[in-house]
């Protein structure tokens, strides 16, 4: 009888302890689910992380839609940052190139990534970027002025309701972890 | 032989150690029931002090006592304290004592590691309250941690982490115990449909636990490492995001929400139907009810986030969710006026707090319906609406049934009967106050008082000096609680109760169908007969 | 107790009485006596500050429960201009939301009636005392149904209004015109993506004083205590006001109840929400996420004119940034550039940094005697300018006039005497070498 109580509870234990593993790698798991999660329902505005080959599509002249740029800095980050419009008024399908300014603002080499964030966030599959300063970390030498153009179209798929959609840019320091690695 | 069945065996021999050691290394479950009872008690004083130092910074506009940062703290570790310290300890100790009597079993199932959950409990929530006194202060980024606040946390940081982590583990062992005991060591003939519905809602608050607390443990690994280790889980210049964090930690925390209640639950089902001399209304639906509850807690965290830039689609579904709460949640309250209906009701202390709780929580439901409107969550979120809402559901829920259940089991514990005119002089003191404390919480969010804030616009002086003035009157009026524990432990009135306390208790529920106290090992033979007056 | 320990204590007292009971200091600088040092004496000098503050304590509460008297007589109501219930607001959707919240309010209400109604007069009936017999039922398929039925239904006719209005607060198309919203702790930046108008807005000086621990100053006399600041945002009224939000450093919350929502500002990402202004009008709001230290001190004013008076202000702004520019050329003499630093020292740098220059033990170095700024003016200028650790750049904050004057006031003031001075002129060629 109490052998057979043993035998229970140490199975009922390890069952319970299989479960409570598998909870620790579901909240891992939830990081990349997040990211998927995040794809499909374009929470948080994120874009891709990496070039699209460029495609063509068909330009849609009839349809205009208003992009805007906006250029932020993390309070860590000695740069000077500026896009060369704020606003600009384009058709879906054609391709468009407008350039970025950064400049390192201390007398040190400095490494900064920038993290790009569109908004209404489900517009942010539509805009595809062929070229980007935000695909990779930016190696500034001490005092240098950056020119960094940003290629991109919007996808004449873009649903008729998304009418201003705003792109921004934040720069962060991140030499110290950088270096670090 | 079984290692625990032989730690048991030791205490037939013995009988209980003497002294302090007797605490020490004790794996009976009435010890290390008391002992977490007696823990929670203390702890609630401990994060009361907390909540009337912050209630005392904002009796009058303008700072008068501690830095900001400092009230950053206190309302931090008030609210880690409260939920780690005092309502989950205390309800553990409620599952020690009276699981293993209302199942007719001897003990827990797992006794040693009853013990060690115990003290790495208190292991766990002293390193937490050691970081009050670190370089840079206790963590005062909020209870939610979230980052990137949380990692501008000084010295304390990896400190309150790893406690974070010690609890955790604590609950889960305290989970899984509960677990198997329930399983395992039921009497024969106590299915589980007969069981009384606190055994009911530990199981299922059991199996909540065992889900949530390896999730919350790994989101806080993250910032751990994400401080120290370069990682980037949360971190934007990494390619993370701190809204990240936010679905982590409310996958974790709206069921935690619900470890607190559900428990809180079994015991006015426990108890009402006492007092009011009848069945319980609705045992089935009442099982099911809690069920769908705690299967509805996994699917609705991003209430807590409705403002954070979400999606229409996401916000549509977790309003619909949450608003879906309302109906098994209604379903219980329902119930427990019908068990009242028609039943020959008296008042004495632990039926007056439990009427005070349906009350009381259903006021914090209504708050709560309205709060999972998204639209107009979007004006009451993080205001002293949310404020007075979860404490509706904490103050006058969890904490008053859980003095329901002290004065409900303490004359079965001690053997001795509490004083009714003190116990009734708490019961209306604590009743009374907790509205003046909380009530007017819900006009000054409603005008705009954010949350977390030390000090406030002159519009919000009036409220903010009454709700002031109730914390006082309310927390004062809590250590007549402690007077009473411990008069009864010494002999209260005098008076000797009966094996059943109170008039037809046997028929509810098995531990009255033993001695007053109770022996030392509950039911060493299976009781005869399985009460089935609730069903 | 030894003389010197008694010199020690009064020297140590007198510290901590300075600061005013700012508990983190003493807290964190008693346990450093308790466990590090001489473990006796710190206890001793706990012990006598919690005696202090019980004492302070106690003769508060006295003061409070003699003003609550006077209240429950009403005598201290004059200034009582309290609410009770939600904002309406000013906007279509605030409104639209108000009468959201009443009609829940109004569902919770009337099922509240029904059901403490029943437990009420159930409770004054079947009392025992009154010799009622308890029935024995204990359960009814037929009324679990129904109670589980009408509260489903119920929630549908709420979730109908609430859906709408979920899909009016999110659509944000057709906006004329764009303001970027950046959270900071503890103030916050407004961009107007249009005309380029651009400046930080926070706590206004007079509540920022009152609000210091012991300041001695009676809120009530503030006018707007902790709702005002000292460059609000001005909007056009009737002009469709696309919002952008993202953070430089922790997660706010911008938050104007007379608009009717609130959005959190997140670093590193991008927020949008709208409004539509119908009447011009002053709207005050505050920080609704916990931000660190001084989240309950970064209001929000913003303030609604008339789309001509708008224009006019529009063009004010712009006027004064030429002047801005201009001034930055002259010469200022280096007590004007400190009477202008100490104001903007309060406003900026006091709620780390501490009024007094000490800062706080273990979190913000102190400034009085600090090596850098009794140091070379060139790397003082440069770590203000860059920032460091939870230090924001302030150089992109301050234009070069007010940048000079506040390094020249902390060099200056603060108990430091270090004498230079630092001219806007050298702040803007500084900036440009950097930048060339």
């Amino acid at each position: 009888m109490n052998e057979d109580l043993k035998q229970k509870n140490t199975r009922l234990i390890k069952k319970l302890m299989f479960v409570v593993l598998g909870m620790f790698g579901f909240g891992y798991a939830l990081v990349p689910i997040y990211d998927v999660f995040c794809d499909i329902t374009g929470l948080n505005g994120k874009t891709a992380e990496e070039a699209v080959q460029e495609g063509v599509y068909q330009v849609d002249v009839s349809r205009e839609l208003t992009l805007e740029f906006v250029t932020s800095l993390n309070k860590k980050a000695p740069l000077k940052f500026s896009s060369e419009v704020k606003k600009m008024k384009l058709h879906p399908g054609k391709y468009y190139t407008v350039n970025f300014y950064a400049e390192n603002l201390t007398d040190k080499k400095m490494l900064a990534r920038a993290i790009p964030s569109v908004t209404p966030g489900l517009a942010a599959e539509f805009l595809k970027k062929t070229e980007c300063f935000c695909f990779s970390e930016q190696e500034f030498k001490p005092l240098e002025r950056k020119v960094m153009p940003v290629r991109f179209v919007i996808d004449p798929k873009i649903p008729e309701r998304f009418k201003t959609v705003t792109l921004a840019y934040t720069f962060f320091d991140n030499t110290e972890t950088s270096v670090k690695n | 032989m079984s290692a625990n069945v032989a730690a048991h065996d030791d205490h037939h021999d013995h009988g209980p150690e003497k002294g302090i050691v007797r605490w020490i290394v004790t794996t009976n479950h009435k010890d290390i029931g008391t002992l977490y009872l007696a823990f929670a008690l203390v702890m609630f004083f401990v994060g009361g002090t907390m909540a009337l130092i912050i209630r005392s910074e904002l009796f009058e506009p303008g700072m008068q006592f501690v830095d900001p940062q400092f009230f950053n703290s206190m309302t931090t570790m008030h609210a880690l304290v409260m939920v780690f310290g005092a309502v989950m300890p205390a309800f553990v100790g409620l599952a020690n004592w009276q699981i293993p009597m209302m199942i007719g079993a001897p003990d827990m199932a797992l006794p040693r590691m009853n013990n060690m959950s115990f003290w790495m409990l208190v292991a766990g929530v002293l390193l937490l309250a050691s970081t009050l006194f670190m370089e840079g202060g206790a963590p005062a980024g909020g209870w939610t941690l979230y980052p990137p606040l949380v990692l501008q946390t000084g010295d304390a940081l990896p400190f309150a982490i790893f406690s974070v982590h010690l609890l955790g583990i604590s609950s889960i062992m305290g989970a899984i115990n509960v677990i198997a005991t329930i399983f395992n060591m039921r009497a024969p003939g106590m299915t589980l449909m007969k069981m009384p519905l606190f055994v009911w809602t530990w199981l299922i608050t059991a199996f909540l636990l065992i889900a949530i607390m390896p999730v919350f443990a790994g989101a806080v690994t993250m910032l751990l490492t994400d401080r120290f280790f370069d990682t980037s889980f949360f971190d934007a210049a990494g390619g993370g995001d701190p809204v990240l964090y936010q679905h982590i930690f409310w996958f974790f925390g709206h069921p935690e929400v619900y470890v607190m209640i559900l428990p809180t639950f079994g015991v006015a089902s426990t108890i009402i139907p006492v007092f009011a001399r009848k069945p319980l209304f609705g045992y089935a639906s009442m099982v099911y009810a809690t069920a769908a509850i705690a299967f509805l807690s996994f699917i609705v965290w991003a209430h807590h986030m409705f403002t954070v830039g979400m999606p229409v689609a996401g916000e549509l579904y977790f309003m619909y969710a949450t608003m879906l709460i309302a109906v098994p949640t209604g379903v219980k309250i329902f119930n427990w006026t019908a068990t009242m209906w028609k039943g020959a009701m008296t008042f004495e202390t632990p039926m007056l707090f439990s009427i005070a709780f349906v009350v009381l929580f259903t006021m914090g439901g209504f708050t709560g319906l309205m709060m999972a409107v998204a639209p107009v969550d979007f004006q009451y979120h993080d205001t002293y609406f949310i404020v007075a809402h979860f404490h509706y559901t904490l103050v006058p829920a969890s904490i008053f049934i859980l003095m329901a259940a002290g004065y409900f089991w303490l004359p079965k514990w001690t053997g001795n009967m509490y004083n009714e005119r003190i116990g009734k002089l708490h019961f209306w003191l604590s009743a009374i106050s907790v509205n003046i404390l909380f009530f007017p919480q819900h006009f000054l969010g409603l005008a705009g008082m954010p949350r977390r804030i030390p000090d406030y616009a002159v519009q919000f002086a009036d409220w903010n000096m009454i709700s002031s003035i109730g914390a006082f009157i309310y927390g004062f009026s809590q250590l007549l609680f402690v007077y009473i524990v411990i008069d009864t432990i010494r002999g209260g009135t005098g008076e000797k109760v009966t094996d059943e306390v109170w008039e037809d208790a046997k028929k509810h529920s098995l531990e009255w169908t033993l001695p007053s106290p109770p022996p030392y090992h509950s039911f060493t033979t299976p009781p005869e007969k399985i009460p089935t007056e609730h069903f | 107790m030894t003389a010197p320990v008694r010199e020690f204590m009064r020297h140590e007292y007198d510290h901590c009485l300075n600061k005013r009971f700012t508990a983190v200091a003493n807290l964190s600088y008693c346990s450093k006596m308790i466990f590090r040092d001489d473990g006796f004496d710190g206890i001793i000098i706990f012990t006598s500050l919690l005696l202090q503050m019980g004492g302070y304590s106690v003769k508060k509460t006295m003061q409070l429960f003699a003003s609550f008297v006077l209240l429950m007589l009403g005598l201290g109501k004059a200034d009582a201009a309290y609410t009770l219930n939600l904002t309406q607001g000013v906007t279509k959707i605030s409104n639209e939301l108000y009468d959201l919240h009443m009609l829940i309010l109004w569902i919770c209400v009337a099922i509240g009636i029904a059901v403490f109604g029943t437990m009420f007069y159930s409770i004054y009936h079947h009392r025992k005392s009154k010799g009622h017999q308890a029935a024995q039922f204990h359960e009814n398929t037929t009324v679990e149904i129904v109670w589980t039925i009408i509260p489903t239904l119920i929630l549908i006719g709420m979730a109908i209004p609430a859906t709408k209005a979920v899909i009016d607060l999110d659509d944000i198309e057709d906006t004329e015109m764009s303001i970027k919203v950046t959270g900071w702790q503890w103030k916050w930046e407004y961009e107007y993506l249009d005309t380029g108008i651009h400046f930080f807005s926070s706590l206004d000086e007079e509540s920022n004083q009152a609000r210091q621990i012991g300041s001695g100053i009676d809120p009530k006399s503030v006018p707007n205590y902790l709702l005002n600041v000292d460059k609000p945002l001005v909007i056009p009224t009737k002009t469709k006001i696309r919002f952008l939000f993202t953070a430089a450093d922790v997660i706010h919350s911008w938050w104007v109840p007379a608009l009717g929502w609130k959005k959190d500002t997140n670093p590193g990402f991008i927020n949008e929400a709208w409004t539509y202004v119908e009447e011009a009008g002053t709207y005050r709001g505050q920080c609704a996420e916990l931000c660190g230290r001084d989240h309950g001190f970064m209001p929000i004013v913003v303030i609604a004119k008339e789309p001509q008076e708008y224009a006019r202000w529009v063009e004010e702004q712009k006027a004064l940034a030429t002047a801005a520019a201009n001034a930055a050329e002259q010469e200022w003499s280096k007590t004007d550039l400190i009477e202008k630093g100490e104001a903007l020292y309060v406003n900026n740098c006091a709620s780390c940094h501490m009024a007094d220059g000490a800062g706080i033990d273990g979190t913000f170095p102190a400034l009085t005697g600090s090596a850098i700024v009794t140091g070379d003016m060139n790397g003082q200028v440069e770590l203000m300018l860059n920032g460091k650790d939870m230090m924001p750049a302030f150089g992109t904050m301050f234009n070069p006039v007010e940048f000079a004057a506040v390094a020249t006031y902390i060099r200056n003031g603060l108990g430091n005497n270090v004498g230079d001075s630092i001219q806007p002129s050298e702040i803007k060629d500084l900036q440009a070498s950097l930048a060339d």
